[in-house]
């Protein structure tokens, strides 16, 4: 925007001297830019449309020399091939109850203690807070290893004795995965800082008409946080649905592995068939890009969110 | 006074019951893990049977792991090139899209459709794209008379291919928080510079770079966090080969860990890769702030 004002002053301070040489050097400056534009954004988008063209090629002409750029007929069989071979539908399911319970964990845990850290006074408010944010800073490989070691030896929790021995604990369950992310840290800052911005007269005037603290949190001012619960959601989907070293790590029965562990698995063990290869893929982005398709808005508010205030 | 302070603690009860779950989870999955982390590494844990401590042997034994320091070296030949390369042209695009003109929309959303892509997903496309015969890329290529290379067979190209295609991943992203950033820049400083009679290339030297700055720490320290941790990538696209030239620490880590069940001495691999991204990122804050600061 600035840099546009600063262009209009630019020609209109040299509209003094000829006109026609201003304008022919603005249209030239905008057909410059879509020019370049357009080569990076057709660039970026090619993955897409090759993997889309190659997952619906008939299987002699993905390996056809030169390369066909539009296919002769359309087919539905790599598709098939990749629902066949390997359980994809299984896995794209158990790769959705795993994402959709993170967003529904955080949702409520982040908008919980959100509310708490910046509604409510208590002593430990501070310190707390300012605990689970310098949490955000640890890398994750420190914790990789010993949250393996507190999920494995878990009290009662899978065969495992009170002292945590025995047992597996919550290995190999999609609770092992669930719970290290139940309450992530950034949940709770992002709907802290929301919270931030809402009045608290409406909850002094509930709490003198001697409504309940939890009703004063989850009828009052839950559903007027519902932009920042959206992106939130978004977010903990996305990063559900896409994370593979830890489920890796997690889950070691077949019919329990997520769709991006079905996916390396197939396209490690099925080397050449890229017809399969690229549906599989494609099936593995579908969701992130229908929700992003729909919901463009909200992607970009989080995202500037993040950026600014972070 | 008195019904003030039944009603405060009345509130802190509420406070603490709100937040009981999300500080235990906190304790049971960062606090109890980080105070962990080190006193694992001085054990032989192998999560079988053995929890015995050994005191340095771990360290001393990394000290002598010639692959242990390789795929620190991948890593940081990864991490040189990479993030300057995110930095700049996650800038540039953006500079490019903050323009107001029609389609501008259209042109941002295509290019941050491939950070939505999960990592196995768009390695897997990139698989097929770098295929050295069949492959779009090479094809491309020889329309102007070039013969690519195998990308991810030979050692020159392999960590060349893990750069562009974690690129092509995150340029978006860095993209939509620059054109945030650049569009808390106020107009006033450009139109007086521009009274001043500076040129485009001093307006962003002078005004734009400077206050980016806070936008270009955060994006540079996450690049460095996620670039120093590489894996899913590595994992899909070449399995750390050929010959461990695109074997990243936490792929190592990995496979000693729990390939292996050699934990003890994983934790201190991991615990020597958590300080060195810590000095990265420490050497990243020390930049950021000798830069002069914002007009």
């Amino acid at each position: 925007m600035a840099q546009q004002q600063v262009v209009n002053r630019l020609s209109l301070n040299e509209g003094t001297g000829t006109v026609n040489s201003v304008t022919v050097r603005r249209s030239i400056m905008t057909i410059l830019f879509y020019i370049v534009t357009i080569a990076i954004s057709v660039a970026m988008f090619l993955p897409f449309f090759w993997s889309l063209i190659t997952s619906f090629k008939p299987s002699d002409e993905i390996f056809s020399m030169p390369i066909k750029w539009i296919p002769s007929t359309l087919t539905l069989e790599h598709y098939k091939a990749a629902f066949t071979t390997v359980p994809f539908g299984l896995y794209f399911w158990n790769s959705f109850v795993l994402a959709a319970a993170g967003v529904l964990a955080n949702l409520f845990f982040g908008s919980l203690s959100g509310y708490a850290f910046a509604k409510l006074n208590f002593k430990l408010n501070k310190p707390l807070f300012r605990l689970l944010l310098a949490a955000m800073m640890i890398p994750g490989i420190v914790t990789m290893i010993p949250s393996f070691y507190v999920l494995k030896h878990f009290p009662l929790i899978g065969g495992n004795d009170l002292v945590g021995a025995g047992g597996n604990g919550f290995l190999n369950s999609f609770w092992g995965i669930i719970l290290p992310g139940a309450s992530g840290s950034f949940a709770v800052f992002f709907m802290r800082q929301f919270f931030l911005t809402l009045p608290s007269d409406m909850m002094e005037m509930a709490r003198i008409e001697g409504c309940k603290e939890f009703r004063i949190f989850w009828n009052i001012y839950l559903p007027l946080t519902k932009p920042a619960l959206a992106t939130l959601s978004i977010f903990t989907f996305q990063a559900g649905w896409n994370s593979f070293l830890w489920p890796m790590i997690i889950l070691n029965d077949p019919n329990k592995a997520t769709i991006q562990m079905g996916l390396q698995a197939f396209s490690y063990n099925h080397q050449t068939d890229f017809g399969p290869m690229m549906a599989g893929a494609l099936i593995a982005v579908l969701p992130i890009l229908v929700m992003f398709l729909m919901l463009q808005k909200y992607f970009v508010q989080g995202i500037a969110f993040s950026g600014v205030k972070g | 006074m008195a019904s003030i302070g039944k009603l405060n603690q009345h509130q802190a009860r509420t406070a603490y019951l709100f937040i009981t779950p999300t500080m235990l989870l906190f304790l049971a999955f960062t606090i109890i893990p980080v105070v962990m982390a080190l006193y694992l590494s001085f054990t032989n844990y192998d999560v079988v049977s053995r929890m015995d401590f050994v005191k340095l042997d771990n360290y001393k034994r990394l000290w002598h792991d010639s692959l242990f320091w390789q795929t620190f070296k991948n890593v940081c030949y990864y991490a040189v090139i990479f993030i300057p390369l995110n930095i700049l042209i996650s800038l540039l695009l953006a500079l490019l899209l903050n323009f107001k003109r029609f389609g501008v929309k259209l042109f941002r959303t295509m290019n941050y459709l491939p950070t939505l892509t999960s990592a196995v997903a768009a390695a897997t496309v990139w698989i097929w794209l770098l295929h050295p015969e069949f492959g779009l890329i090479n094809n491309l290529l020889s329309y102007v008379g070039i013969v690519g290379p195998a990308w991810l067979a030979q050692t020159e190209t392999a960590m060349f291919s893990i750069i562009m295609v974690t690129l092509w991943q995150s340029v978006g992203s860095n993209m939509v928080i620059y054109i945030a950033g650049l569009q808390g820049v106020p107009d006033y400083l450009y139109e007086s510079a521009k009274l001043d009679g500076a040129t485009a290339f001093a307006r962003f030297r002078y005004i734009t770079w400077p206050q980016l700055r806070p936008t270009t720490f955060l994006v540079s320290t996450m690049s460095i966090i996620g670039a120093l941790q590489l894996f899913d990538q590595a994992f899909v696209l070449t399995q750390g080969g050929p010959g461990n030239v695109t074997k990243t620490p936490v792929y190592l880590i990995y496979q000693q860990g729990f390939n292996q069940l050699q934990m003890g001495y994983a934790s201190a691999q991991a615990f020597i890769l958590a300080v060195a991204i810590l000095i990265f990122s420490l050497i990243n804050m020390r930049i950021s702030k000798s830069e002069e600061s914002i007009v």
